[in-house]
């Protein structure tokens, strides 16, 4: 089924507000074996300028993921999932994430376009305090196998 | 800011120290209960085989994180990486065995810009093929 082109340019309601804590900054840098400190030490953190501890750089796709899922999953956009793999990701952050962040994040589809016989869906996700702070903006480049065939 | 190296000292064209590391099937499953990314192509060998891979594969955002680390490893602190984007060019095969599969990852400083920053071109290859091209992190250093 070809990809609905209607949703390039929609944006999804926020996602609830998600709470950045130490255990989970820990838990993912143990995970792809970062071993610095200021990922799991406050008083590290802390001496390095930082409120708390921070999190790595690709720890926001943990709250991009739970947003743009929302994007991806919705049936009248027709995305075959079994089909999708990861085509680029690209994150700008204006600081680090730290723990006691609280943030909501939006996703909005960018474009979808075939690349001969695949279709590429691109996102954007920005992620931002409940403050209104912007903290990061991911870039996602979705390709469905075989989507334009 | 806690980067130790130092803006001033970073020439563009200078080579970074080569890291390997190691996945495992271990290393997947945690990745998967930190991102809560649970497909099962990541695994799973019955179903990675048969929706056409040639096992179960690291997931892409395990592989970037493996070069994040090394620009993070590199500058001493993760906060210091401001942007960061790659493509996946190939998939990571981890197989079902004690040695799993490795990521080597290199840099090489590509430019220093205003405002202290500095731009690494990072390649990372697993089993001899590029697994991240188009990979650049951009570091702010004191």
């Amino acid at each position: 089924m070809a990809l609905n082109r209607d949703y390039i340019g929609r944006s999804f309601p926020p996602s609830e507000p998600y709470e950045v804590s130490r255990v989970k900054i820990a838990e993912f840098a143990n995970a792809i074996g970062d071993p610095s400190p200021l990922c799991r030490d406050r008083e590290a953190a802390q001496a390095a300028g930082y409120p708390d501890v921070i999190a790595p750089p690709t720890f926001a796709i943990v709250i991009t993921m739970a947003s743009s899922s929302h994007a991806v999953l919705d049936e009248d956009l027709g995305l075959d999932y079994s089909m999708v793999v990861h085509g680029e990701q690209r994150f700008e952050y204006a600081r680090p994430l730290h723990a006691g962040d609280v943030v909501v994040a939006q996703s909005t589809i960018t474009d979808i376009r075939n690349a001969g016989r695949n279709v590429m869906l691109t996102t954007r996700t920005d992620i931002k305090t409940t403050g209104g702070e912007h903290v990061c903006t991911a870039l996602s480049a979705l390709v469905e196998r075989g989507g334009a065939a | 800011m806690a980067a130790t190296v130092k803006y001033a000292d970073v020439q563009p064209g200078a080579e970074l120290e080569a890291r390997s590391y190691p996945v495992t099937r271990l290393d997947l499953v945690k990745y998967c209960g930190a991102s809560g990314d649970f497909n099962v192509i990541h695994w799973n060998e019955r179903i990675a085989k048969s929706v056409g891979l040639p096992d179960v594969i690291a997931h892409g955002m395990f592989t970037m994180s493996q070069a994040g680390r090394y620009a993070s490893e590199w500058a001493g602190d993760p906060g210091a990486v401001v942007e960061f984007g790659v493509r996946f060019s190939s998939p990571v095969v981890v197989p079902d065995d004690d040695k799993g599969a490795t990521i080597e990852v290199s840099g090489t400083v590509e430019e220093k810009l205003d405002g202290n920053k500095v731009v690494l071109a990072l390649v990372a290859r697993s089993d001899g093929t590029k697994v991240l091209t188009r990979a650049r992190a951009v570091v702010v250093l004191p």
